[in-house]
């Protein structure tokens, strides 16, 4: 989120766009609600009527799959009845009264000029620089065509003078290419006419045959959302996986972030781009970098190419503006707390011990999907699970639990026996025929051991022990630090394969010679090594934590794994007590009137409530919206109501406002186009894996050109002849991700006891299907019965003047042994995703159905 | 862990607070005629707690007596679910406690299995180990697979230090503290197929 859940109450109008908050996040309705008594508009686009449609003021039903296209309808209505009947009259007085293009100008990157061969071809769907050979594109093209270059000054007294100081390891320094502009916004080549010409295929017909949505429905929409251009105006955008999980999911965000950008609704109260993350900690985990490609902190991970060494590392990596200029001191305070002492500038402190993952084109991929594969294989060997259940939540399931059939070991930690620790007993298996050595490790719950987490909305909080684990269980943590232990002991004795990159890592998280989750608290916040030492004794405990990430340093002096999290545990006074840190205040007084709490907890980055919060403010520093202020320049200084995410001082000198509002981006505009993602500078429709359709009436590339997964023989693409209805999944409120949890609480089953398929009134009477009859849904994948639900809130869409059913799946049961089993729904699901994320296609394929 | 009873105070003082309030009504006549039993909440103590479901990041307070949980309910204090809980949170005292339909007591979740187990190949069941004999056998495997398939340089000759025969998935259920040791732990050994519920 770059808001946060309280901020929902300062908008003027919600979308709800694959997303069911008041069903899958129902505290967080309660900010919507507050809205919505305070005169804001709700709009709902789902194919189905969901609770949260329940509570809105229209229900936009939606073929899955087809969100590109509804938002690219509404560029075009913006730029039809927005900008183009008004901008020739803004630059001449200035007016704003329908649309803000002082942002639009100012804070995007409408102006800027496109390389010369910059192209889409609507014939072939494809932009430039396509190879058919690899199936990928060379984004060269699609970057700007530059005014004038600026060199870094490294001297004594220049801004970036600390790339010499002693300690520092050598890079060359990037160099800034300052874009050329048009802020007239007529060149042909500049991002608004090309934007313009692209989007302009994407007409209100076009989009209702391509949708299946009503055409009056659709215009009330467009024209209620972008009421939210007006200055002052604010729209929030909510999105759960209903947009991610796509072969073009990424692109479905970053067609969000556009809407947001192009209605000025992006770093203001109320508004944001709001993604529901669904998983307790699943921001910590992302934040973590517990990805392939990823580094904590949203850096990248070592590989082969342009990471191969630290100097590329360095070279390819930093900024040549705005924030991320910082990059060599946050890779290299991770190394240092990495590898503690045994990092030094001579070893570039320790970066080749680090794996580095192959990522010349056409490399093997490691990600979720694919190890599936390479399980079957017979490359990957041994798997740990982690509180993760693959073998009910991974697609296609039964690929998976046949090809964890292939491993030799099986580390399963859990608080139940999931489907992924059984995938040896599941009824399709037999145990005998599985070679698999299995081990389960049973964890303590989230409150018999301490820690942090993070929510969606960033806020870092605290969670107290309050009893001790039952019986065996054991935190995490623990698990960790035995293991740790018994593998360096091993290599210790016998050595093995070179075993520097396990017994040079500094693992001394210790107080009073337990393993303690406080010094792991110190390691992300972040310290000066000299000062620090994380084994420590209670009494004594040693620190020199670091008050923020300003303090880092490139040059080995301080330590930190997390510069985003820096801040939160940082009071040297009481370094083992989490009640006497930042991330566990709790001051409820609201001294914003705008709901930033800003002394509860703490929230990355700096305290930050609300991210790219200058774009609050127009280019004099004045607020938007004087009502709800989050900052404004007196003429003097900023006065400030949030935590500034742009320079407002450099050194103790106030910095006069200026149009550098996206300052972790090098050209500190927000991008409309965008050469940053591997599928298209500009979000395109494409159809899903499996379509009913039978052509793309936008483009000639019917599905995604780089949709990831399909060369897989195991993903078994149906056709829409042999499948011919849509599927897509969802869960309710008492049901949660694979139930390892929620079917552990019988309350919970006993209130909703089963999965069900849910189906119109028309598609139940066609199939002769009554309410509550037992159905199989099945595909090329798989097969599962479960109970049919038949309601009014599925309703047979018009899909380019054909009439299209759709059904809905809910996934919660297994065979495990819980309270409640059944059919696994992912058995159903394709092993397909999106080329930039890697997230599988769960909410768009296809099925049939008949009487069980 | 041992929280300073100063810091324990100043994290759930006010839960503290509505605690006391219990314990003096409950020693009020009108309300002891009214129940010869004490007051749910009496003689406890109180902990925050963040729940375990969505991102919202919902507070709740949990009353634990003599070691044990009594009590779950929403924090009243937390400013994004100020005191309510959805079904789902509501019911996490479950996780631990339920109640048994027979005797009426409240007892151990029956279905939460809280021993090390290992089912060898072949088997058809779950055999009992202890915590020791599972580490020493899981870290025996993890270096025999890293040690069978380590790649310390590639064909170009540069240093790649991976085993591609590991692969982890996981870490949005655990606290920050351990994805940062889960993930230095894999990818000190090499492992690089690393992935968690943000990927799907």
């Amino acid at each position: 989120m770059t808001s946060h859940w309280c901020d929902f109450q300062n908008t003027d109008v919600i979308l709800n766009c694959g997303s069911n908050s008041v069903e899958n996040h129902p505290v967080s309705a309660l900010w919507l609600e507050k809205a919505h008594e305070q005169g804001a508009k709700w709009i709902v686009v789902d194919p189905r009527y969901t609770r949260t449609a329940e509570q809105a003021d229209i229900w936009c039903p939606i073929r899955s799959g087809t969100d590109i296209a509804f938002y690219g309808g509404m560029y075009n209505y913006i730029i039809e009845h927005l900008i183009e009947p008004n901008l020739a009259k803004y630059q001449e007085t200035g007016d704003m009264s329908e649309y803000n293009f002082e942002y639009l100008l100012n804070y995007t990157n409408a102006s800027y000029i496109l390389d010369p061969d910059y192209k889409f071809d609507p014939e072939t769907g494809l932009f430039s620089g396509w190879n058919e050979k690899t199936k990928t594109y060379n984004a060269h093209s699609w970057h700007y065509e530059t005014e004038s270059t600026e060199d870094w000054d490294t001297s004594e007294n220049g801004a970036y003078a600390w790339v010499k100081k002693p300690g520092t390891p050598e890079f060359t320094t990037p160099t800034l290419t300052n874009p050329k502009k048009d802020m007239t916004l007529q060149d042909p080549m500049c991002v608004y006419q090309q934007f313009k010409k692209h989007y302009s295929r994407y007409t209100l017909d076009t989009v209702c045959g391509i949708c299946g949505i009503d055409k009056d429905v659709l215009e009330l929409v467009y024209k209620t959302y972008t009421s939210t251009a007006k200055p002052g105006k604010a729209g929030t955008v909510l999105y759960a996986l209903g947009q991610t999980q796509h072969t073009y999911g990424a692109q479905n965000t970053r067609a969000m972030s556009v809407m947001q950008l192009l209605l000025g609704n992006i770093g203001i109260p109320g508004g944001g781009v709001n993604a529901l993350r669904g998983e307790p900690n699943v921001q910590g985990a992302t934040d973590m970098g517990m990805m392939v490609n990823e580094h904590p902190a949203y850096l990248k991970w070592a590989n082969t190419t342009d990471r191969a060494s630290l100097r590329k590392w360095l070279e390819s990596q930093t900024y040549s503006d705005g924030y991320y200029t910082n990059k060599p001191k946050f890779i290299v305070s991770s190394l240092k707390e990495w590898f503690g002492e045994n990092a030094t500038v001579d070893n570039d402190y320790g970066y080749d011990w680090w794996p580095k993952v192959p990522s010349e084109t056409g490399a093997v991929d490691y990600t979720h999907i694919s190890t599936f594969e390479l399980m079957q294989q017979g490359v990957i060997k041994g798997y740990f699970n982690w509180g993760m259940n693959p073998c009910h939540s991974a697609p296609n399931a039964g690929n998976v639990r046949r090809s964890m059939a292939n491993l030799d070991w099986l580390v399963v930690a859990d608080q139940v026996i999931t489907e992924s620790a059984s995938f040896w007993n599941a009824p399709d298996m037999n145990p005998s025929e599985i070679d698999t050595t299995v081990y389960y490790l049973p964890c303590a719950l989230i409150y018999e051991k301490p820690g942090i987490i993070l929510n969606s909305g960033r806020w870092i909080q605290y969670r107290y022990q309050a009893v001790e684990p039952w019986d065996q269980a054991k935190p995490d943590y623990e698990m960790c630090d035995l293991l740790w232990t018994a593998i360096c002991d091993l290599y210790k004795k016998e050595g093995g394969a070179n075993p520097d990159p396990i017994l040079k890592t500094k693992w001394d998280y210790y107080v009073d010679g337990k393993i303690d989750p406080r010094p792991v608290a110190w390691a992300l916040n972040g310290y000066r090594v000299a000062g620090t030492e994380c084994n420590t004794d209670s009494a004594n405990p040693k620190t020199d934590l670091l008050k923020g990430y300003a303090e880092l340093g490139a040059d080995g002096s301080t330590a930190c794994a997390m510069w985003i999290y820096s801040g939160m545990w940082n009071n040297n006074d009481a370094p083992l007590d989490p009640a006497e840190q930042p991330l566990c205040r709790r001051n409820t007084e609201d001294k914003s009137g705008i709901g930033l709490n800003s002394e509860w907890a703490f929230s990355w980055p700096s305290n930050r409530r609300i991210l790219y919060n200058r774009n609050s403010c127009d280019m004099q520093g004045k607020p938007w919206n004087e009502d709800k202020k989050l900052m404004e320049w007196n003429g003097e200084k900023w006065i400030l109501v949030d935590q500034a995410d742009f320079v407002a001082v450099k050194g103790d000198k106030p910095v006069p406002p200026n149009n550098k509002t996206f300052f972790m981006l090098w050209e500190q505009n927000a991008r409309l186009e965008s050469y940053g993602m591997v599928d298209g500078p500009l979000p395109e429709h494409f159809e899903p894996f499996e379509s009913p359709c039978d052509e793309n009436p936008l483009n000639g590339a019917f599905h995604n050109p780089c949709a990831f997964g399909t060369q897989y023989a195991s993903t078994k693409q149906g056709t829409k002849e042999q499948y011919p209805i849509v599927a897509t999944t969802y869960s309710v409120t008492e049901h949660w991700r694979t139930g390892g949890q929620t079917r552990l609480c019988p309350a919970l089953v006993e209130s909703m006891p089963a999965q069900f398929v849910e189906m119109s009134e028309e598609f139940a009477a066609e199939k002769g299907i009554k309410n509550g009859d037992e159905v199989r849904v099945f595909n090329n994948r798989g097969s599962v019965v479960v109970p049919a639900l038949v309601t009014k809130r599925m309703q047979p869409m018009n899909v380019n003047g054909k009439v299209q059913h759709q059904v809905g799946l809910t996934h919660h049961f297994g065979w495990a042994d819980l309270y409640g089993t059944g059919d696994v729904v992912n058995d159903l699901t394709p092993n397909v995703g999106d080329p930039n994320s890697f997230t599988p296609e769960y909410k768009a394929f296809l099925v049939d159905i008949e009487k069980a | 862990m041992n929280l300073s009873r100063r810091g324990f105070f100043k994290a759930t003082g006010a839960a503290l607070a509505t605690t006391m309030a219990f314990e003096l009504s409950s020693q009020t006549q009108a309300f002891a005629s009214e129940s010869k039993q004490d007051w749910k909440l009496v003689n406890t103590e109180e902990y925050t707690n963040i729940c375990c479901y969505c991102a919202g990041g919902c507070g709740s307070l949990l009353s634990v007596r003599d070691g044990e949980l009594v009590n779950l309910e929403g924090d009243p204090d937390h400013p994004i679910n100020e005191g309510g809980l959805c079904p789902k949170g509501a019911t996490m005292f479950q996780l631990r406690n339920v109640v048994d339909p027979e005797t009426r007591e409240v007892i151990k979740n029956p279905k939460r299995s809280t021993r090390p187990l290992v089912r060898r190949p072949g088997a058809s069941d779950w055999e009992d180990i202890s915590w020791d004999d599972a580490i020493a056998e899981i870290a025996r495997k993890v270096k025999d697979t890293r040690d069978a398939s380590f790649i310390e340089k590639n064909d170009n000759g540069l240093t790649v230090n991976y085993t591609p025969a590991i692969a982890s998935l996981g870490g949005s259920q655990e606290n920050s503290e351990e994805e940062y040791l889960i993930l230095k732990m894999m990818r000190s050994l090499g492992v690089i197929a690393i992935d968690n519920q943000a990927r799907v």
